[in-house]
């Protein structure tokens, strides 16, 4: 399997507070990775640096082998690579289809009818509620409305930033199962969660983060069966 | 007949404060800063226009789109120095930047143009008789309603439907989602100082053919009457810049015709603290609960 990502020794700060101490991990084509770990372990930290909008001090991060280093986030996005931000952030005041035709911001104007066809066809909900002002949708509508508008842009690697926060147990059953349909139909995945049990279940490999360095690695399986990690985020 | 002739030109007059005030509430909208130097370039556009006129001898229409390029270029610049640099700053140090800014313009303009006012004859001469003469109006305040109408319905046209005015909605709403879908946020900036500085321009010219004079403090007034409008109709509403501008400008020439000229500008600003005091957000603004 080819490599897509690369993080290699990452240190990030916001101003004197070392958040990432040192990170280092990768991402294979069509592979579903998670970070794990608990809220403030510098989970999204990582997710931001790696879309540009925060810039690591130290280390490096390698998409499809070349540096990321000073390139904007708007360019990082044109190289392949979209994030589905914490706490969803789509465009409150724009329409669903509004939402989904800035996802595909990148490409040309051609292929943003046949997207958003595909994006209908698997979030069929978007589709009955496409005219509907984007703030008035349910918070599991605006986690598929930020997920299709993610894949808009047709991204080699799809980052998802906490998917299943402040949504009902059965919307994030839900929403991890379309991320297991994903995975099935090869999109690469880098998948950051505090819910540890649903993210192991669906990850090819997964890292522990743990006050900004990495505590564990190993495949879902492994970590789901490790003493620490159930102890830790598994509730024994 | 009297009455009709007053409200026409409160209307043409809240048409040039409209268009002004469109371009305080697209930078507001968009890069979340009071433009403050925004009144001055629209004096810039109106010496721009009247030196092409009166020294280089070009025809009216050419002056007007000289105007229009030179506050173009010269917003993209503004922003490009004074403003980019503070991106991140906190929006106090902007806003004193963007005085600076206007001070800065005003007295350019004083040391290039010299402070006595010039005559600015009309870019549009003649009057307009209706009734058999009991209703006169000039050309020039049917110009600038007919402009101003124009100008916000392609504005509301580009913000709605066209890829860059969406990615400007974007941008106004969220920054760093706006960068996550592949938008140049700081391209986008650029594009709103450049269309608001575009409008400025075609105002300087309009508010000069009106008070048919200028100087280097032309726009301070109009800017803050603008501002005020724009605030009025709710900041960062389009619709609301152009509903905010007529509305001033009808409440300007009613109040001048009938209770003060000396007390206008009071009345204005009364009714606009009346106005906020019952909707904050301004008559169109919205206030959005954010879904967490």
């Amino acid at each position: 399997m080819a490599q897509i990502l690369k993080v290699d020794d990452i240190h990030v700060y916001y101003g004197s507070i070392h958040a990432v101490k040192g990170v280092s991990f990768e991402v294979n084509e069509g592979e579903v990775v998670t970070l794990i770990g608990a809220n403030g372990a510098g989970k999204s930290t990582i997710l931001n640096t790696i879309s540009g909008l925060l810039h690591p001090k130290m280390g490096s991060v390698l998409f499809e082998g070349r540096d990321l280093k000073g390139v904007a986030p708007h360019k990082i996005v044109e190289r392949g690579l979209a994030q589905v931000p914490e706490g969803r952030h789509i465009f409150q005041q724009m329409t669903v289809e509004e939402n989904l035709q800035m996802g595909a911001y990148t490409q040309p104007n051609s292929t943003i009818e046949p997207g958003i066809a595909d994006v209908y066809e698997r979030f069929p909900r978007l589709k009955e509620r496409r005219r509907q002002i984007a703030g008035t949708l349910s918070g599991g509508e605006q986690q598929m409305l930020a997920m299709g508008r993610a894949l808009m842009s047709k991204p080699k690697l799809l980052m998802l930033d906490e998917p299943s926060m402040g949504l009902a147990p059965i919307l994030v059953e839900q929403i991890f199962d379309i991320i297991r349909e994903l995975h099935a139909a090869g999109t690469t995945i880098l998948l950051v969660e505090q819910n540890a049990q649903a993210a192991l279940s669906v990850a090819d490999r997964a890292y522990v983060l743990e006050t900004g360095k990495i505590s564990l690695t190993g495949t879902g399986a492994e970590l789901m069966a490790s003493d620490a990690v159930r102890k830790a985020y598994l509730g024994g | 007949m009297e009455f009709l002739s007053y409200l026409i030109s409160g209307i043409s007059l809240g048409s040039v404060y409209a268009i002004i005030a469109l371009g305080y509430t697209m930078v507001y909208g968009i890069a979340k800063m009071l433009n403050f130097a925004h009144g001055d370039v629209i004096m810039v556009g109106g010496y721009i226009s009247f030196c092409a006129m009166f020294y280089l001898g070009l025809p009216n229409i050419v002056a007007v789109l000289l105007a229009v390029v030179v506050c173009t270029v010269l917003g993209i610049v503004i922003e490009r120095l004074a403003y980019k640099p503070l991106r991140s700053a906190p929006s106090l140090a902007v806003l004193i930047t963007a005085i600076g800014v206007s001070y800065f313009l005003q007295n350019s303009a004083l040391l290039i143009w010299k402070a006595a006012a010039r005559v600015y004859p009309p870019v549009v001469e003649g009057t307009a008789s209706l009734f058999g003469g009991q209703l006169s109006i000039s050309y020039i305040s049917l110009l600038t309603i007919a402009v101003c109408v124009v100008i916000m319905l392609a504005l509301t046209t580009f913000v709605n439907k066209s890829k860059m005015g969406k990615a400007m909605r974007a941008c106004s709403e969220d920054k760093a989602a706006a960068q996550l879908m592949g938008i140049n946020v700081n391209a986008t900036i650029s594009a709103t100082f450049a269309i608001g500085s575009a409008l400025a321009a075609i105002a300087g010219v309009l508010l000069c053919s009106f008070n048919t004079s200028l100087m280097p403090t032309t726009g301070s007034m109009p800017g803050i009457k603008a501002f005020t409008a724009a605030v009025f109709g709710g900041i960062g509403s389009i619709p609301g810049a152009f509903l905010g501008g007529l509305l001033l400008g009808i409440i300007e020439a009613l109040a001048k015709a009938y209770i003060s000229t000396t007390l206008a500008n009071a009345i204005v600003f009364a009714v606009l603290i009346v106005v906020l005091l019952v909707k904050p957000a301004g008559l169109l603004g919205r206030y959005v609960p954010e879904k967490v």
